[in-house]
């Protein structure tokens, strides 16, 4: 009896070992091709790309798109650059908007419409929304694919509101709002400081002249050729920034660095109101303890009419040189993102805008936009406003520079340093020799 | 693994506390003001530290919250483990031990063998290779990134542990303490060699090698975190997960797209998984690290 | 005193056979690459290339910014240097008194070296943070005034000092207990026997004997700090608030890896290499005379 109990065991132990061995051959399958994807996503953002990638690659067995994240913006650019000298570039690259020039005078990308169009993949072009696609677009036609857009908006304390006294369902409308809700959040004790900002080039002086329908460059802010020069010198961007410069001395504006350095004002409770991306909503509801609400930008009001924001973020775009087999997985990945249900999920997941229209309207029937009203203020400020040639986006060679002249201005005039007008001529003359020196460069 | 920065500080003040402790001799009191300034420069040199280690066992509502806490909190095991996670540090921590130890190694040899070769023999282009060697010290590495990026393009090492390890090792720092070294050491040693019938080779293996431990195990330190420590140059030269190093793993926790909020908290614990295993290296080979130098500076 | 040598002729070419290689092919090579671009105006995508002689150069000599940045580079290196050495001199000569735990002592003051630049900068910008950071927490009970580094230039610069000094304070202190250990005890022993107070000893005694040692430190930090150390700058201030802790080698990061500007950072790098020569054939000159009369 024992025998045959042990030698069964040992016939089952021999089994499962000969199972486990079978399971480990590799059984023949079809090499997948590799499509290589590199992108600048950290943190949870990260996590929601390799998400996005998991779903199609488990939605086809022909293609594996394999994501890496090759460093911050800068850094993955420069490196994609550098790969594809040496021939050996990823197929898709993720690039932010400030290199939207730079990538599309450099004869090493393969427009998105023009991959479409060879694979024979139809997309609807038309669905998308008209502020995202008109800053990627030449003579109508897409060049990258729109992927994380966001826009800036305001963010404000509802529980220092009502401490203030004022309506906390009630944002500021106007900057003169601004400064009244501030100076009595302060007096008020419920916060430290009115108000601050993020990206402050992108918030205050890119977004503020589309706001307002001013021109931020000439040639329809460069849209319309290279001899482009800045107009952030005049009057809408003396005033702006004298004021902000005014306020920093009372607190009613408080600045707080470049980027999301300024964030944890807002989250500490320290300032009432901010001015950022609206692909913060997510983090803010995971970090923020109190009730917060958002709101449209402010603006001056008369004589300024209001048009609309402008969109920040990245595109991905498709580097040339690859065959045509590998372009095929790289033109079904694109059409993947862009349909409406992975639009919708990523939408939700990282609160970056959806950019079809179909996948707005599904949102809006789920009563998505009912349940996360902030998540709305950022698609009406894009879209149901005016649309005019000055709030289309902007598009400048060596962009990456100017910002970064323009928020070094910027800093020289909240430390008091220069006024509004020193500080912005200072920068508009800097900023057109980097434009000068562009159009040097691309000229032959 | 962080408690020891805790547990150093404990043990040099039970140490201070010893020597304040009544004895058979009268309490030192010279010593007393040397272990109390002592203590207070460590106090400065280590807070940023232990600062760091504090956040890295919070949550993230802790982190900004004000007046910061300044003691340890409890949520160090989640967090690490999820920075672990998140950060891929198992593969990251081995790829950066290989290239640290690759890079350290390599150049040790590479330099002795050439110093060995400068101050020993007299041979044609002797003080143009030596010049050539030295001027490897004038140019930073963010400088030529662009460039020694397209020549290892050029030789197909991209995404690869020569790639990554191989241009680390063109600087000069190592070739100049062995030249030092090789220079105080008595003439009388290499006559004596010769005349015993020994060649070059001989003499390196049997008389220089052993006398230059302590400059190797100092060098193996420093090139060591310098190899570790190394940031740009990996970043543009791997092209896939598995070939990344824990510095960059770190970079990655940190959002720079600025529209994301920093988890603090799994940003320190990913430092202090990062700066681990340099400290520990210093902490072990301490002792060689400063016999080394004093053997180098005679 | 002639030096013996070995009398192969093949040999030694053979031993410094692999360091040149990897010099050649890896310094020479592509340091000549950037200086060719230094020429040229360079497209972001190397497509395009033009012969501009030297507009490069021009263009940086006559920029206000750049000059910034020369001063900026020598305030930095020089505030790096002098905090840093000095305060390692200070450590290391407690750290070699005759008490007990001095192993201990030592192990705690060396580990910071071990420490990333890109992660001390972070650690930094934490405790310095102005709306989170310990620091200005503390300081505000002390003093009203906001030691906003967003803003103020100077307390910029003074953060990203304190935090890079902090970064050599262990390879400094290491140099500094060496030669500390290596005065020979009777010379101490002397001055014990003329009744020497601790900082008579130290200031008559000590600090001579070891600065030797001083002079190598100062200069390898001024060195490091001037054309190596930017990697705390990149992490908290990025050259800002404006241009006010833009060193030079920051500015040629950005210009060239950011900006794409290969041929401004090219004749950048053509400079600092200038720059950088000038002063390591200044200090092999007086480091050969340093070891001859030692």
């Amino acid at each position: 009896m024992r025998r045959t109990l042990q030698s069964s065991k040992l016939a089952m132990r021999a089994l499962a070992v000969l199972g486990a061995l079978i399971l480990l051959v590799p059984a023949p399958a079809l090499a997948k091709t590799e499509i290589h994807f590199w992108h600048a996503m950290t943190g949870q953002l990260g996590d929601a790309v390799n998400e996005l990638v998991k779903q199609f690659n488990e939605s086809q067995g022909n293609y594996e798109v394999k994501p890496l994240r090759k460093g911050t913006y800068p850094e993955t650019l420069t490196a994609a650059i550098a790969a594809y000298r040496q021939k050996s570039a990823p197929h898709i690259v993720q690039v932010f908007e400030v290199g939207t020039q730079t990538m599309m005078l450099s004869g090493a990308v393969l427009p998105v419409y023009q991959l479409m169009k060879e694979q024979e993949i139809k997309v609807d072009w038309k669905d998308f929304i008209a502020p995202v696609v008109g800053y990627y677009s030449k003579d109508g036609n897409l060049y990258s694919m729109p992927f994380n857009s966001s826009t800036p908006i305001l963010y404000y304390n509802k529980d220092a509101f009502q401490k203030a006294g004022l309506d906390p369902s009630k944002p500021p409308q106007t900057w003169k709002q601004v400064e009244d809700y501030g100076k009595k959040l302060i007096a008020s004790g419920a916060a430290k400081c009115g108000f601050s900002t993020g990206w402050p080039s992108w918030t205050m002086v890119e977004n503020m002249h589309a706001w307002h329908d001013q021109p931020f460059a000439t040639k329809r802010n460069g849209f319309d050729g290279l001899d482009v020069q800045l107009l952030i010198n005049k009057e809408l961007g003396v005033k702006h920034l004298g004021q902000l410069a005014a306020w920093q001395k009372d607190n009613v504006y408080s600045y707080g660095g470049r980027a999301g350095t300024a964030d944890p004002k807002f989250v500490s409770g320290e300032c009432g109101m901010y001015i950022q991306s609206s692909a913060l909503i997510g983090g803010f509801t995971k970090g923020v303890k109190f009730q917060w609400a958002t709101g449209q930008l402010p603006h001056w009001g008369a004589p300024y009419p209001k048009a609309t924001s402008i969109i920040g973020g990245a595109t991905l775009w498709v580097m040339k040189g690859k065959p045509a087999a590998e372009n095929r997985g790289t033109a079904l990945f694109l059409k993947f993102i862009s349909d409406t249900n992975q639009q919708m999920w990523w939408h939700v997941t990282t609160g970056y805008l959806a950019i079809s229209n179909s996948a707005v309207k599904n949102l809006e029937t789920g009563y998505h936009f009912k349940r996360n009203p902030d998540q709305f203020t950022a698609f009406a400020q894009l879209t149901k406003g005016k649309a005019t040639p000055n709030s289309q986006g902007l598009r400048l060679g060596n962009f990456v520079q100017i910002r970064d002249v323009i928020e070094g201005e910027m800093e020289n005039i909240f430390a008091g340093k220069k006024t509004a007008k020193q500080g912005l001529d200072d920068a508009v003359a800097k900023s057109n020799d980097m434009l000068k020196e562009f159009a040097a460069q691309n000229k032959q | 693994m962080s408690a020891v920065g805790a547990t150093r500080v404990e043990v040099a003040g039970v140490r201070a506390r010893e020597a304040l402790a009544p004895r058979k001799r009268p309490v030192n009191r010279h010593a007393l003001v040397v272990h109390a300034l002592l203590v207070s420069c460590i106090a400065v040199v280590a807070f940023p530290l232990y600062y760091a280690f504090i956040i890295s066992t919070q949550d993230l509502q802790q982190v900004v919250q004000r007046p910061p806490r300044l003691l340890p909190s409890t949520h160090l095991w989640e967090n690490y483990v999820e920075a672990w996670r998140k950060a891929n540090m198992g593969r990251m921590l081995v790829n950066s031990a290989v290239m640290a130890v690759t890079v350290a190694v390599g150049k040790i040899t590479i330099s002795m063998l050439s110093a060995f070769a400068i101050v020993y023999f007299s041979f044609r282009g002797r003080m143009l290779c030596f010049w050539m060697i030295f001027i490897t010290l004038m140019l930073p590495v963010p400088v030529r990134l662009m460039s020694t990026f397209e020549v290892v393009g050029t030789l197909g090492w991209l995404n690869s542990y020569q790639g990554l390890t191989i241009p680390l090792m063109a600087s000069a720092t190592a070739t100049f303490l062995f030249r030092q070294f090789y220079l105080t050491i008595p003439n009388e040693m290499a006559e004596a060699a010769q005349l015993d019938g020994a060649g070059p080779l001989r003499f390196l293996w049997s008389f220089l090698l052993p006398l230059s431990w302590a400059n190797i195990a100092a060098l193996f330190v420093v090139l060591f975190i310098f190899g570790w420590n190394q940031y740009l140059w990996p970043l543009m030269i791997t092209n896939t997960e598995a070939m990344r190093t824990v510095v960059i793993g770190l970079e990655g926790l940190i959002p720079r797209s600025g529209t994301e909020l920093p988890t603090w908290n799994l940003i320190m614990a990913g430092a202090m998984m990062a700066l681990l295993p340099p400290v520990a290296i210093i902490i072990f080979m301490q002792r060689w690290f400063v016999k080394g130098l004093v053997e180098s500076e005679k | 005193m002639k030096r013996t040598v070995f009398k192969n002729r093949w040999l030694p070419y053979l031993l410094v056979l692999p360091q040149m290689a990897v010099t050649v092919v890896f310094f020479f090579w592509p340091a000549l690459k950037s200086f060719q671009l230094s020429l040229f105006r360079v497209s972001p995508f190397g497509d395009k290339m033009t012969f501009v002689g030297l507009d490069n150069f021009s263009k940086l000599l006559g920029d206000p910014e750049y000059y910034a940045s020369v001063v900026n580079s020598f305030v930095f290196a020089g505030g790096v240097t002098v905090i840093s050495v000095a305060a390692a001199l200070v450590a290391s000569g407690l750290a070699t008194q005759k008490i007990r735990g001095l192993a201990a002592y030592r192990t705690l003051l060396l580990w910071p070296y071990g420490i990333a630049p890109a992660v001390a900068g972070i650690i930094f910008l934490f405790i310095f943070h102005p709306s989170y950071g310990v620091l200005p927490y503390f300081l505000s009970f002390v003093t009203s005034y906001e030691f906003n580094w967003l803003l103020k230039g100077w307390v910029a610069m003074t953060l990203v000092i304190a935090a890079t000094a902090w970064t050599h304070l262990g390879y400094n202190i290491a140099f500094y207990i060496a030669g500390l250990l290596a005065i020979p005890a009777s010379v101490m022993e002397a001055a014990d026997v003329d009744g020497a107070g601790p900082i008579r000893r130290f200031t008559a005694i000590m600090f001579p004997l070891v600065s030797p040692i001083t002079f190598y430190l100062v200069v390898l930090n001024m060195v490091f700090a001037f054309f190596e150390s930017f990697g705390v700058i990149d992490a908290v201030t990025k050259g800002g608030p404006g241009q006010d802790t833009q060193i030079m080698v920051y500015k040629l990061y950005k210009d060239g890896f950011i900006g794409l500007n290969l041929g401004s950072s090219g004749a950048q790098s053509v400079i600092l290499m200038a720059m950088v020569i000038g002063l390591t054939v200044l200090q092999f000159r007086f480091a050969e005379r340093k070891v001859t009369y030692s």
